[in-house]
């Protein structure tokens, strides 16, 4: 699995994202300290000082470029480019996967139907990514590695970039097998591992478990998925206002309205895929709101 | 002696000067010129801050980025001789290319470095985030940059196609069978009804998958895959074009440091 030639620029991944997560903290530890104590960050001295693209840039990208293509070389000397079988529509592999990069959104389509985590997420996730300067108006941590100055800012990131997508890329390249089963790290790819499929919807909790309306589900959907349709809402709307009124009134001042919901919006659409995890895992939720006559499932 | 005579000569020649055009950059003048009169290097500032070049600030991810570009569109059109983008000819043609060409690395270097090109730009934007660089004045670059992140992963996602294994058409497969529960465009998305009765048909229906792009069996238009093909220019070509935008506007901007007054 680990050994597998395209599996391995994701474990070189997993060791380069330690490597400089702990690097970039060491440094923002270290800034932090000088802040505290009245005194410059550590590469101000160096940013006063103006040098000559030609020979000092030049020569270290120079070096660079050998470095990463010696490198290149080396690998495609000593791993050839894998070729499966031809390209076979009627002889579907077990589990098919997306390309690696797409993994976590594929890891959300176990929580999240393909119209969320296919098509509505990603596009929160490029426009989100391209608000971020606009949203965060924080002045300070301007070209410099810290975190005191920017905690929010700072852990919001890595928990998405670390968590939400790089470790879901992992956990789906190599816990995820057949009929996309999670497997231990040394567990056989067993094809009939069997998987208990007793997830639920909300719908079905209210009227069978508690025996609303007699146990039976209404005929009309959106009476039938009522309750589901108002937390959605209440989650989607009530949450940011409670954030700008209560929880997060400092950070509402600072930004006004515009920015903060804005911002509110799109850390709580962040926040469902950990929510729906939760809930999966803790009362077998599957949907919230379950309309598949109109494929509107949340 | 002689050596450095024969050097100076050399410089002197009218063949040296109408290359160079500028004496050897060891003075401030000719360092500047060293970089202005070069059309790779002037997009890079003339002077920056000596913060900014510093590889434990840097990471040189960018860098790194941006020269495996320049691999992979080099090695993508080496390839492009040997290969024909078509359902009837890809498999084979890679077959060949393994078979035929003597100690050929060009397919791994170009896989290779595909896979580390997407983890490059994703170091550089994790960065890029850490040091606050995309605040002002860079906002807008920091959005191009996201553009080219997802240009990247584009790229990437049309080279996984092209050799047309089983490992191409499931994972091509698995990604665009999302397309189809697009909100209101997609045929088993929400509100697919509302499109269909106003236009009457589907945008995205159950034949536009991979197999379409493809010019695959199921897509039934034979061996063409004009959509593939267009992908092919297009994503480097606008990959290309936004790089020159986002590395002017970076040296524009000036490189990110901490805020000094110079002079």
């Amino acid at each position: 699995m680990v050994a597998k030639p395209d599996n391995i620029p994701i474990v070189a991944m997993l060791f380069l994202l330690l490597f400089f997560t702990w690097l970039s903290i060491h440094k923002a530890v270290i800034n932090d300290k000088l802040i505290d104590a009245g005194q410059d960050v550590e590469n101000k001295k160096e940013a006063k000082e103006l040098v000559y693209t030609w020979p000092d840039l030049v020569f270290s990208e120079f070096i660079c470029t050998i470095g990463v293509w010696c490198l290149l070389l080396a690998w495609a000397i000593v791993l050839k480019a894998p070729l499966e079988e031809p390209a076979n529509p009627v002889d579907t592999p077990n589990p098919s996967k997306a390309p690696w990069y797409f993994l976590g959104l594929q890891e959300m389509l176990v929580y999240y139907d393909p119209w969320l985590a296919g098509v509505v997420f990603p596009t929160l996730i490029i426009v989100g990514l391209i608000l971020i300067p606009y949203i965060d108006t924080n002045p300070k941590g301007n070209g410099y590695y810290t975190f005191k100055e920017r905690p929010f800012a700072i852990t919001t990131f890595l928990f998405g970039f670390l968590i939400l997508w790089n470790l879901l890329i992992v956990y789906g390249t190599f816990l995820r097998g057949p009929n996309w089963n999670f497997f231990g790290p040394y567990e056989v790819w067993d094809i009939h591992k069997l998987e208990v499929l007793r997830n639920v919807n909300l719908s079905e909790y209210i009227f069978r478990e508690f025996g609303l309306n007699g146990g039976k589900l209404p005929d009309n959907p959106l009476l039938r998925e009522s309750l589901g349709i108002l937390l959605t809402i209440a989650y989607m709307v009530g949450v940011p206002i409670l954030l700008a009124r209560k929880w997060m009134k400092k950070t509402y001042e600072e930004l006004g309205a515009a920015r903060f919901y804005i911002m509110a919006v799109l850390l709580i659409s962040m926040a469902a895929l950990p929510l729906k995890m939760v809930l999966r895992w803790t009362i077998n939720l599957k949907y919230i709101v379950a309309i598949p006559e109109a494929f509107f499932n949340i | 002696m002689a050596k450095a005579g024969f050097l100076e000569s050399l410089r002197k020649s009218q063949a040296w000067k109408s290359i160079f055009r500028h004496g050897p950059p060891n003075n401030s003048r000719n360092k500047v010129l060293a970089v202005l009169m070069n059309v790779f290097l002037h997009l890079h500032p003339i002077r920056m801050k000596k913060s900014g070049i510093r590889m434990s600030f840097t990471w040189c991810m960018g860098g790194i980025t941006f020269f495996l570009f320049l691999v992979e569109t080099v090695t993508g059109v080496l390839l492009m001789f040997y290969y024909r983008p078509t359902a009837e000819f890809a498999y084979s043609d890679i077959i060949a290319l393994r078979e035929h060409v003597p100690i050929g690395i060009m397919r791994e270097v170009h896989r290779w470095g595909a896979h580390l090109m997407v983890i490059s730009v994703w170091l550089h934007m994790f960065r890029v985030f850490l040091t606050g660089s995309y605040k002002p004045p860079r906002e807008f670059n920091w959005g191009i940059g996201v553009v080219l992140l997802t240009l990247t992963l584009l790229l990437s996602f049309t080279g996984y196609l092209l050799p047309w294994d089983q490992l191409a058409i499931w994972a091509i497969t698995v990604g665009s069978n999302m397309a189809r529960a697009t909100p209101f465009l997609g045929s088993e998305g929400p509100g697919a009804s509302l499109l269909n009765m106003i236009m009457g048909f589907d945008v995205v229906h159950s034949g536009s998958d991979a197999f379409c792009v493809a010019g695959g069996p199921r897509g039934g238009r034979g061996d063409s895959a004009p959509l593939l093909r267009f992908a092919l220019y297009i994503y480097p070509a606008s990959a290309a074009l936004l790089m020159a935008v986002h590395l002017a506007s970076t040296y524009d901007g000036g490189i990110s440091g901490p805020f000094v007054r110079l002079r």
